[in-house]
């Protein structure tokens, strides 16, 4: 077994084994506590650039399939388990989890004490962090680590963005048209958009309206993606021009952080984020829970029980998480746009939030 | 949305009696129900029969009821109570099904009482075969092709159509019990024959086998707002075809892919809102196929379930305080995560680490029962264990289980590969042995899958790499500190260690090792939510991994050792009094340190020590948990562990106590010393001569030939049996010299260490039980005196009993005290202490004395209003017997010894689970009672006279005596004339009395009339007593065994086997037989009544 550490840019060191790759990698330290799902988050655009911890201890057990992938790779920076399976075991299994991480490249670390390293990430926030399987000294790593840029204020969208424009076909009959701008989509978003009758256009994220309106959407969608909103300059001008010609508009996690944006509202980083699947979201239209799947490591500053007058007239928070009360989404009174924070898509995690694309095409519908 | 305001008054109804399929889990949840609605400020009323639970302590409820749960008893509490509502969903299948009569019968319309929880729709939807698969039909899932049966012939019509092999379910049973596979034509018959039979509405479900494929639960909560969540996955191990309260399990899901694992969620929330259970928890089970994924919908429980203390211990989400929040009206954003604080309950609970839980058989007290696995529970108990990956569980749980085997390589196994394929084929207690022998010796693991009926490949290969990691500790130079690392790692105990590096000296020299260098375990937290949040609830279990999380206290701390998984001889009795333990110290301002392994009991719940481990109660887990405890305590400042209670979990924690103070860990209490005192036969029997006591003549055997010379000395019947054993293991009662031999050739375990006891039996002998307290003054304080209705012969645990004692004089109890103190002196006890006596012919006899909890204390403590484990635990810790008398915990004066006047009479009787087995060949086990016991639980029945105590006792244990109607009777020649007198009593009340020819002469002769009827073999097929008892006609059975020892077994064993598939009541003696007749009369003459607890007990204590 290949010897591997982690170095946190605090200095705090775990050792462990090499799993995946051999080789040395560098991000920031996220943690995800959901217990299914492990193919979906790898190949999740938003985890670009980010080491993410594994809360679930037995990873790998059911391998990698041909469906469950959500973007055409593996995004993550590097992965952090205890326990990889050794085998493989599910009927929709084509292979091995260790073997595809480490034919992609990806460096990983097994055998870490994941859950100090969680409670330490809970108590001093996420942070940048080193995993090498070929550095084993922790000083050398860490000088290293305090040498990579940080979260705050990264722009990925340009790396993670589709190069051109493609084309999701609606399922049976077309309904809609929706110009999906690719901040780093998943793929569920198009599939679930398809089933409701929607041909979904994904746009790289440097488009401008006039190409987003080139294919005479009905609708917009900003998608999720990686990075620090307050960087998303153009895309916050793009979000402002779509809701000027009132074309209705969704956005989901960095795309809803873009329109937070576009109406005013801040953004900050979150001490060490929502990642995980179980997350209680109260949509404050109907008083209900909703269990969900979140990953974001920043959030819309925005007052939670007050319609908020704006550029596009009145806009609430319409969603909100149980656990600490941080804005989860935005709904336009006047304007045609809504948001959440979290992922209705789900894939991994919870279906409760898919009435969200019932909406979006309800609100089309309206607006028709 | 606050609670419901017109909710002032709510009864909850508990399960009864400990049996297979519904065990001490209800009294968890029910205890937890109790304590929410009492905190809400809602007045709790509460019916429940079974004494040793938690719930029916008088502070839990405002009035409880110790009441059979019948819907005759409930129906008199509610009319005196007058509830607002009933909770009948978190008191198993028995409170459920009770509730459900009282909605049919009118009672609760008439008194205006409703039901919450559950909808009596939703249970029949959840419970009905037929509605139920309509409703899975309509949430868009599947379901087995299968149809209703009413009838063999609709059976047999049906499996044209299906095909064998094919599953048969009755409807309303509890525990699946009935059910089963058939493979054959005759398996059909005689499963949907005695399904049929099983079914309240005889009614089966024969469906399409889904054996071998994937099994899957998931647990859920609905509030009344329609959000759900779904608290934890569990999968079994066993795939389909066994019993999931019999099958291995791990939480959460181990082998799902996030899609497959949300199509499960999605249709499990489909499922809950179409049955529309509003409120509460409910369970559903899943099967799928593990070729293609397709899914069905096996079946699902509106009420919390055995499944659902799994789940709340194994995610740390109190499924049932939840329930009974959202039942009354609360919504699950309202109420706040019990252990983050800061969250709501409104989240699906998050694990860091893996959970196994592993089920406890007792084959061995029912020879000739059918050890296959099968679609019906007979499993006893269980243990679980955390792990921080799925090895480490495995391992740990394998070890709580208390079983010759100590996890893998610690017992003989399968020499040849081909052998331990071929076990496989059929499932059985402790196949994971098999599976391990089967893939040590050579077999690939797509072998074992397909022998063992398709376990998935990921668990059998987590069991090879323990292979390959065996293969590395036999071949490595040295057992380094990265290999022995890797070793614990993986969860092996030092034990198993030992076995593998022989050359280290054993357990000792492993652990030694281990210390030295520095691997020892620490300790995480279950927190619901992965580390995401902080939290608040110190519920810790082992892992060797980096950090600790043991937060350092400078209290001085007491652990309590509980009693592991829930076996024969061993139950929720010993958990109620560590629980007791723990309540008392708490209150006293100690730090309480909780350690057991059983996620049924209350001991476990997070709530109730200061500090919780769930860990094995094996030396080193105890160990290693006291050294973390003393260690952070001591360097905090504080005193650490200033003691350790072994005296109340029964024999589990006992057996460690040697070795725990020889290691350094202050056990306080009766000392080791004097544990063994009491067990070693030689300085047992000076103690006794040196005070003047008389035990029947006796010697310790370690040959044939010793045990012959004995036995020929003192003269037959001999008591037999091994010592060091609880629940009267491997006891018997020998009648003459070759059955002797045949026991000491089939007692295996015989070494100088583990002697046979070879005691004079006393015949006909009225059999006294006294549990007492003595303290550091030789102060001795009776707790209470019982006698056995049943004589002496018969296990303590599986007789009835009184308290008082009725029949004995107040001599007989002046010689009770003075042998009782004397022996408490003489042994040095400190704390509890059991005593049986026989008394015969004005003379008494020590059977034996037992330092220890015993499983009356909880009985005794109802009948008598005193709580003798809070006192026993006090008096550990240094109390006297004085200071509590003082204090209000014991009596001022006199004590149990002497019962005021115009005191209740208490009654236990015992429950027995003979309906649950079935020998290989379908026919029923034996239901004749013997030394060794074989009840899973008991009952109390308790009104101010014998009859209506033993009326309520019977009720409760297992439906009511009859009132009218055939009364069949057999007994043995020396009971003949014994028997007249009841027996007339019955005829002259109006039954009618059916018996054999021997009997029946002696009856006639006597001016009784009655019918002779042919045994069995004398008319093979006709009319015959088997064929009447099954028939029905017959609504009591007198039958008691003709001869002794193996003859006795075979004598009437027919009659009291139909008697057990018929469910007739059956008294297999004597006194038995009076008794019955007691309290026949007192149902008959209408005077039942009932009264909480609350009130006998001021009567008792002189507070009223």
């Amino acid at each position: 077994m290949t010897k591997a550490i982690l170095v946190l840019e605090d200095g705090r060191t775990f050792h462990g084994s090499a799993y995946g790759a051999v080789g040395e990698t560098f991000g920031e330290a996220v943690f995800t506590t959901g217990m299914t799902g492990y193919q979906e988050t790898l190949t999740d655009p938003s985890f670009h650039k980010q080491v993410v911890v594994q809360t679930a201890p037995q990873i790998g057990n059911t391998g990698v399939n041909d469906e469950d992938d959500e973007s055409d790779r593996i995004w993550v920076a590097g992965y952090v388990v205890r326990d990889p399976a050794r085998r493989p075991s599910n009927w929709r299994s084509r292979g091995d989890l260790g073997e595809r991480l480490a034919t992609e490249g990806i460096v990983g670390i097994s055998g870490v004490d994941t859950r100090a390293l969680t409670r330490h990430l809970r108590e001093r926030g996420a942070q940048r962090v080193g995993v090498s399987s070929v550095d084993l000294d922790p000083q050398s790593l860490l000088a290293k680590v305090r040498n990579q840029p940080e979260m705050l204020g990264a722009d990925l969208s340009a790396q993670v963005t589709t190069a051109s424009r493609y084309t999701v076909e609606a399922e049976g009959e077309h309904r809609y048209t929706v110009a999906a701008l690719d901040l780093g989509i998943k793929r569920n978003v198009s599939r679930r958009l398809a089933a409701r009758g929607v041909t979904t256009h994904i746009f790289p994220a440097s488009s401008s309206i006039e190409d987003l309106l080139a294919v005479s959407p009905d609708a917009v969608f900003f998608s999720p993606g990686p990075g620090d909103p307050a960087t998303a300059d153009g895309p916050v001008a793009l979000a402002r021009e779509v809701m000027r010609r009132e074309v209705p508009l969704f956005g989901i996690c960095f795309g809803s952080q873009i329109l937070g944006r576009a109406l005013g509202f801040g953004t900050y980083k979150l001490g060490y984020g929502h990642r995980g699947i179980n997350q209680p979201v109260l949509d404050k239209t109907t008083g209900k829970v909703e269990v969900t799947s979140h990953n974001h490591g920043f959030a819309v500053d925005a007052p939670l029980n007050t319609v908020i007058d704006t550029d596009f007239g009145g806009v609430e928070v319409s969603h909100v998480c149980l656990n600490d009360d941080v804005v989860e989404g935005l709904r336009g009174i006047e304007v045609p746009a809504f948001t959440v924070q979290y992922h209705p898509e789900a894939a991994a995690g919870p279906h409760d939030a898919d009435y969200l694309f019932d909406r979006f095409v309800e609100l089309v519908e309206k607006k028709g | 949305m606050p609670k419901r305001e017109d909710l002032k008054h709510i009864m909850v109804i508990g399960s009864g009696p400990i049996v297979i399929g519904q065990a001490c889990e209800f009294d968890y949840s029910g205890t937890q129900a109790c304590q929410v609605l009492r905190a809400e400020g809602i007045r709790v009323s509460l019916v429940n029969s079974n004494p040793a639970t938690i719930m029916t302590d008088p502070e839990f409820a405002d009035a409880t009821y110790v009441e059979p749960i019948t819907p005759e008893f409930v129906e008199l509490v509610i009319a005196k109570e007058r509830p607002d509502a009933i909770l009948p969903t978190l008191g198993g299948q028995t409170a459920l099904n009770t509730a459900i009569a009282l909605h049919e019968n009118g009672v609760l319309e008439k008194y205006g009482v409703e039901l919450i929880g559950a909808n009596v729709d939703a249970i029949r939807k959840g419970e009905d075969r037929q509605l139920f698969k309509d409703i899975v039909a309509l949430a868009g899932g599947e379901t087995p092709r299968s149809r209703v049966c009413h009838s063999m012939d609709e059976v047999r019509a049906t499996v044209a159509e299906i095909g064998l092999p094919v599953v048969v379910r009755p409807s309303f049973t509890m525990g699946g019990l009935g059910s089963g596979m058939a493979h054959t034509d005759e398996d059909l018959e005689r499963i949907a024959g005695s399904g049929l039979a099983a079914s309240p509405v005889t009614e089966v479900l024969i469906e399409e086998s889904v054996l071998g494929w994937k099994e899957y639960e998931l647990e859920l909560m609905r509030d009344k707002h329609d959000n759900v969540v779904v608290v934890c996955s569990i999968e079994n191990i066993d795939p389909m075809g066994v019993h999931t309260g019999d099958s291995v399990t791990v939480a959460p899901a181990m082998t799902l892919t996030d899609r497959e694992y949300q199509k499960l969620r999605d249709l499990g929330i489909a499922v809950l809102r179409e049955v529309g259970v509003d409120t509460g928890g409910c369970n559903i089970q899943f099967a799928i196929n593990p070729d293609d994924g397709r899914m069905i919908v096996i079946e699902m429980n509106p009420r919390v379930s055995r499944s659902s203390a799994l789940a709340s211990k194994a995610t740390g989400f109190p499924i049932a305080k939840i329930a009974a929040k959202l039942a009354i009206g609360y919504t699950l954003d309202e109420i706040p995560n019990d252990i983050t604080l800061k969250t709501p309950a409104a989240f699906e609970p998050a694990l860091d680490y893996v959970v196994v839980k592993i089920p406890r058989f007792a084959f061995e007290k029912f020879p000739g029962a059918d050890k296959e696995l099968t679609t019906t529970m007979k499993s006893v108990g269980e243990a679980m264990s955390l792990g921080r990956n799925f090895a480490e569980a495995l391992n740990k749980a394998m070890r709580s289980m208390e079983t010759k085997a100590a996890g893998f390589w610690t017992a003989p196994t399968f020499t040849d590969v081909d052998e331990a394929l071929e076990a496989l084929r059929t499932p059985h207690d402790g196949r994971l042995y098999t599976v391990e022998a089967a893939l040590r010796l050579g077999a690939t693991v797509e072998q074992v899958h397909e022998a063992s009926g398709r376990i998935d490949p990921w668990f059998l290969d987590e069991i090879q790499a323990l292979i390959d990691l065996r293969a590395e500790i036999l071949a490595a130079p040295v057992l380094d500190e990265e290999l022995l690392r890797r070793a614990k790692r993986s969860g092996l105990s030092d034990r198993q260690l030992a076995t593998l590096r022989p050359e280290l000296a054993g357990e000792d020299g492993i652990r030694a090792l281990r210390h030295r260098l520095g691997v020892r375990p620490v300790y995480k937290t279950v927190d619901t939510c992965a580390a995401e949040f902080q939290a608040d609830t110190p519920y810790h279990y082992s892992s060797y991994d980096e950090e600790t999380e043991v937060a350092p206290s400078d209290r001085p701390k007491v652990l309590i050792l509980g009693s592991g998984p829930n076996r024969i001889g061993q139950g929720i009795e010993f958990d109620y009094s560590c629980v007791h333990a723990v309540m008392a110290l708490r209150g006293a301002d100690y730090e309480t340190v909780m350690i057991n392994c059983n996620p049924e009991t209350v001991s476990t719940d997070y709530d109730t020590a200061d500090r919780l481990y769930f860990e094995p109660l094996t030396f080193e887990d105890v160990l290693e948990v006291f050294h973390a405890e003393d260690s952070s305590g001591k360097a905090a400042g504080g005193p650490g562990v200033i003691g350790v209670i072994v005296q109340l979990g029964g024999q589990t924690p006992l057996g460690l106590a040697n070795r725990l103070k020889a290691a350094g860990v202050p056990i306080v209490g009766t000392s080791p010393e004097s544990i063994d005192l009491a067990e070693d036969r030689g300085l047992f029997g000076a103690l006794l001569n040196e005070n003047g006591l008389r035990s029947p003549d006796h010697g310790t055997a370690v040959s044939f030939a010793e045990a012959k010379a004995i036995a020929d000395n003192i003269g037959y019947p001999v008591l037999v049996r091994p010592s060091y054993v609880l629940g009267g293991r491997g006891m018997e009662i020998v009648y003459d010299e070759p059955t002797l031999r045949d026991y000491i050739d089939r007692a295996t375990e015989i070494s100088p260490d583990h002697p046979v006891l070879v005691d004079r039996f006393l015949d006909d002998a009225i059999e006294i039980d006294v549990d007492a307290l003595c303290d550091a003054d030789g102060e001795v304080y009776l707790g209470g005196v019982m006698e056995h209705i049943e004589e002496a012969g018969i296990h303590s645990g599986d007789s009835a009993c009184t308290l008082p004692p009725i029949t004995l004089a107040a001599s007989h109890i002046a010689e009770v005290r003075r042998y009782t103190e004397a022996l408490a002196r003489g042994i040095g006890v400190r704390g509890l202490m059991n005593v049986q006596y026989a008394l015969k012919d004005e003379t008494l006899y020590v059977l034996e004395a037992n330092p220890r909890a015993s499983r009356t204390v909880p009985f005794v403590s109802k009948a008598t209003a005193v709580p003798l484990a809070k006192a026993a635990a006090r008096i550990m810790l240094g109390a006297t017997i004085a200071d509590l008398r003082a204090e209000g915990l014991l009596l001022p004066t006199g004590d149990g010894g002497v019962v005021p006047e115009g005191a209740p009479i208490a009654v236990k009787e015992a429950v027995l689970p003979f309906k649950r087995f079935r020998t290989p060949a379908g026919k029923s086990v034996d239901n004749l009672l013997s030394p060794e016991m074989k009840s899973t639980g008991e009952v109390m029945g308790i009104d101010a006279g014998f009859g209506q105590a033993f009326a309520k006792s019977q009720a409760a244990a297992y439906g009511s005596l009859p009132t009218s109607g055939k009364v069949f009777v057999s007994v043995a020649n020396r009971d003949k004339r014994a028997m007249v007198f009841p027996v007339k009593r019955l005829a002259d009340l109006g039954f009618t009395i059916v018996t054999t020819a021997g009997t029946g002469e002696v009856l006639r002769r006597y001016g009784i009339e009655c019918e002779i009827v042919p045994k069995h073999y004398e008319n093979p097929g006709q009319r015959n007593a088997v064929e009447l008892i099954l028939a029905g006609e017959i609504s009591l059975i007198i039958n008691t065994p003709q001869g002794s020892g193996a003859s006795a077994r075979l004598d009437g064993y027919e009659i009291r086997s139909a008697a057990v598939t018929a469910d007739v009541p059956s008294v297999t003696t004597v006194p038995g037989a009076s008794a019955a007749v007691m309290g026949i009369e007192a149902l008959r003459n209408g005077d039942m009544s009932v009264r909480p607890l609350q009130e006998l007990h001021a009567t008792l204590r002189g507070t009223n």
